[in-house]
C-alpha cells in the first residue's frame, strides 16, 4: 500500500477513534463519579486491568472459541458454495432444496444446540455445527445470487466463442459472481464467533463461552467484560482477514465503478 | 452436402460464404424477420442497415447460429448452419470481463474452444502487437477509453481466426469522433482481418464507408427493401463523403429506409 493512501486511511479512520475515546472517557468518568458497584458495571481502567491479569487465562480459552469458528467458517464456505451452486445448475435442486434452506434458517439454533451436545458430546464438532448453522445460508444466497446475476451477452458471447456450458462456468460465471460471494462471507464470518459461543455455552469444557458462564457464576463480572471485549476483537479480525483475502485474491471486486 | 469429396469441396468453393434464404422468425408471437434473403460473396463486407427494431441484430445471431430461423435456411459454404462456433461474432457491448487484463481479454475465445492457456496468451499478445496496441497489454479493461475498448473487443473476435466476421453495431455506443477514429482503424485494419464480414449499423454513413454493399432491412416484420453495390474507390478515404457518388448513394439508402421520398 502506498504511505499517501495509509495516510488517508488514518485520517478516515480517526473520527471513529476519537468517538471511541471519548465514549471510554465518559464511561470511566461516570462509574467513578456516581460510585456504580464493579459486579453491576466495571469501568474501563478496572476491565483493562483484570484483562492483563488474566491474559494466559484469556488465550487459553480464546484459541478453542477461535478454533471452531474458523473451522465452522470453513465449514459453512464450503457447503454454502456447493449448494449454491448446485441450486444454480439444476432447476430441480432449486425447487426441492431452497424452501427447506431458507426454512432451515427459521429454526432457533439456540434451541437446536443442546440437541447436538446431546448427538455429538462436549468436544468441538457440536460448536462447528452451530457455526455452520449460523454461516452458511447467507453464503447459499449470495453464491445463488452471483451466479444468477451473470450477464446474459457475456453466455451468449461465450456461445458464440462455441465454449462448453462447463468452461463458460469456470471463465465467466464464476468469477462473474466473486462480489456477491465476499459480501455473503464477510456477512457471515461476523455470525461465525457469535456461534461459536452459543455452542459453547450449553456444554463445554473449556473456551471463552465456558469461561463466560463460570464468571457470570462467580461474579467475576470485570472479566466477563474482558471476555467480551476478546470476542469482539476475535469477529472484527476474522472480518478483515476475508477483507484481505478479497483484496489479494480478487482486487478488481473492490473497485467502484 | 453431398458425399462425394470432389463435389464436397466443389460445393464449398462456389457456394457463397454466407446465405440466408427465405428465413422467417418470430418471438413471443411477434413476427420479426418475413422472409429474408442474403447472400455474402467470400470476402465481401456486407453492411446491414434498417429501422431501429428492425430485426437486425436478429438477422446477426441466426448468422452466427445463436438462433434457429422458423422457416428458411442459413448456410455457411453451402453448408447448414448448426449452431454456434462457425463464424466470429461480435456483440453490440465490448462485454470486456474486469477480471482480466487487456491481452487475458484478447485471448478469452481461444481459451474458451480449448487453446492451452499460455498459446491462446502467446497469441493474443502478437495481435495486439500487430495492431499497435501492446502497451496496453497488462491493463486492466476499466482504465480503457471507449474507443480502445472497441478496438480490444474487436481483436477478441478476429482472434478466432474464422473466416467470417459478424459484427453488431460495434462503434455503437461510442460518440461521434471516436467513432470516426475506430472506422478509420477499421477502413485500415481490414486487410490484415482477411473475412468476410458482415457489420449490423443505424448509421448510413458508416455503412457506405466501410461496405462494399449495403442491405437495407424494412420496418419490422423484416424483409430485404434494396442490396445497394457500393462501388467506391478504395482503400476509401473519410473524404469520400463529401463526393457527388456518396451523396447519391446515401440519398438512395434513405430513400429506401423511408426518410426521403
Amino acid at each position: 500500500m502506498k504511505p499517501r493512501t495509509l495516510k488517508l486511511r488514518t485520517v478516515r479512520a480517526l473520527p471513529a477513534i476519537l468517538l471511541a475515546l471519548l465514549a471510554l472517557a465518559a464511561w470511566e468518568l461516570a462509574v467513578r463519579v456516581f460510585a456504580i458497584p464493579e459486579f453491576l458495571l466495571p469501568g474501563p481502567s478496572a476491565i483493562a486491568e483484570v484483562f492483563w491479569e488474566s491474559r494466559g487465562l484469556l488465550l487459553e480459552h480464546a484459541i478453542p472459541t477461535a478454533g471452531e469458528a474458523l473451522a465452522g467458517f470453513l465449514g459453512a464456505a464450503i457447503t454454502g458454495l456447493l449448494s449454491g451452486v448446485l441450486i444454480n445448475r439444476s432447476p430441480l435442486a432449486e425447487r426441492a432444496l431452497y424452501p427447506w434452506l431458507v426454512a432451515s434458517q427459521t429454526l432457533p439454533v439456540i434451541a437446536i444446540a443442546p440437541i447436538l451436545v446431546t448427538w455429538f458430546g462436549y468436544g468441538p464438532l457440536p460448536k462447528v455445527l452451530v457455526v455452520v448453522l449460523f454461516c452458511f445460508f447467507p453464503i447459499t444466497v449470495a453464491t445463488v445470487d452471483g451466479l444468477r446475476a451473470t450477464d446474459p451477452d457475456l453466455i451468449r458471447l461465450m456461445r458464440s466463442f462455441g465454449a462448453s456450458r462447463r468452461k463458460t462456468f469456470f471463465m465467466v460465471e464464476a468469477p462473474g459472481a466473486l462480489p456477491f460471494l465476499f459480501g455473503g462471507l464477510r456477512l457471515a464470518v461476523t455470525y461465525c464467533v457469535i456461534g461459536a459461543v452459543i455452542g459453547e455455552w450449553v456444554g463445554s469444557s473449556k473456551g471463552l463461552g465456558f469461561l463466560m458462564i463460570q464468571d457470570k457464576a462467580q461474579f467475576e463480572i470485570p472479566r466477563l467484560f474482558a471476555e467480551i471485549a476478546v470476542l469482539s476483537a476475535m469477529g472484527v479480525s476474522l472480518f478483515l482477514f476475508v477483507a484481505l483475502v478479497q483484496r489479494l485474491t480478487a482486487p478488481w471486486t473492490l473497485r467502484e465503478r | 452436402m453431398p458425399e462425394d469429396p470432389i463435389r464436397r469441396k466443389l460445393v464449398i468453393q462456389y457456394a457463397p460464404k454466407l446465405t440466408a434464404c427465405g428465413v422467417h422468425l418470430a418471438k413471443g408471437g411477434v413476427r420479426i424477420l418475413d422472409g429474408v434473403d442474403l447472400e455474402v460473396e467470400s470476402g465481401q463486407f456486407v453492411a446491414v442497415i434498417g429501422p431501429s427494431g428492425a430485426g437486425k441484430s436478429t438477422l446477426l445471431s441466426l448468422l452466427a447460429g445463436l438462433e434457429s430461423p422458423d422457416a428458411g435456411l442459413v448456410e455457411k459454404d453451402g453448408v447448414p448452419l448448426v449452431g454456434p462456433g462457425a463464424v466470429a461474432y461480435m456483440p453490440q457491448s465490448d462485454l470486456l470481463l474486469p477480471w482480466r487484463s487487456v491481452v487475458a481479454n484478447v485471448s478469452l475465445g481461444l481459451e474458451a474452444t480449448g487453446a492451452s492457456k499460455r498459446e491462446a496468451r502467446e497469441k493474443a499478445m502478437r495481435a495486439l502487437e500487430r495492431f499497435g496496441l501492446e502497451e496496453f497489454a497488462r491493463v486492466s479493461p476499466w482504465a480503457l477509453s471507449g474507443g480502445m475498448r472497441s478496438r480490444v473487443a474487436l481483436l477478441r473476435t478476429a482472434l478466432l481466426g474464422r473466416d467470417v466476421l459478424l459484427l453488431d453495431e460495434p462503434f455503437g455506443a461510442l460518440d461521434a469522433l471516436t467513432r470516426r477514429e475506430l472506422q478509420e482503424w477499421l477502413i485500415g485494419v481490414r486487410d490484415e482481418l482477411a473475412a468476410t464480414i458482415v457489420l449490423v449499423t443505424h448509421d448510413v454513413d458508416e455503412a457506405l464507408l466501410l461496405a462494399d454493399r449495403v442491405v437495407v432491412l424494412s420496418r419490422r416484420p423484416a424483409r430485404v427493401a434494396l442490396s445497394l453495390p457500393v462501388e467506391l474507390e478504395r482503400p476509401r478515404k473519410m473524404a469520400v463523403e463529401t463526393t457527388e457518388e456518396f451523396a447519391q448513394l446515401k440519398g438512395r439508402l434513405l430513400e429506401a429506409l423511408g426518410i426521403v421520398h
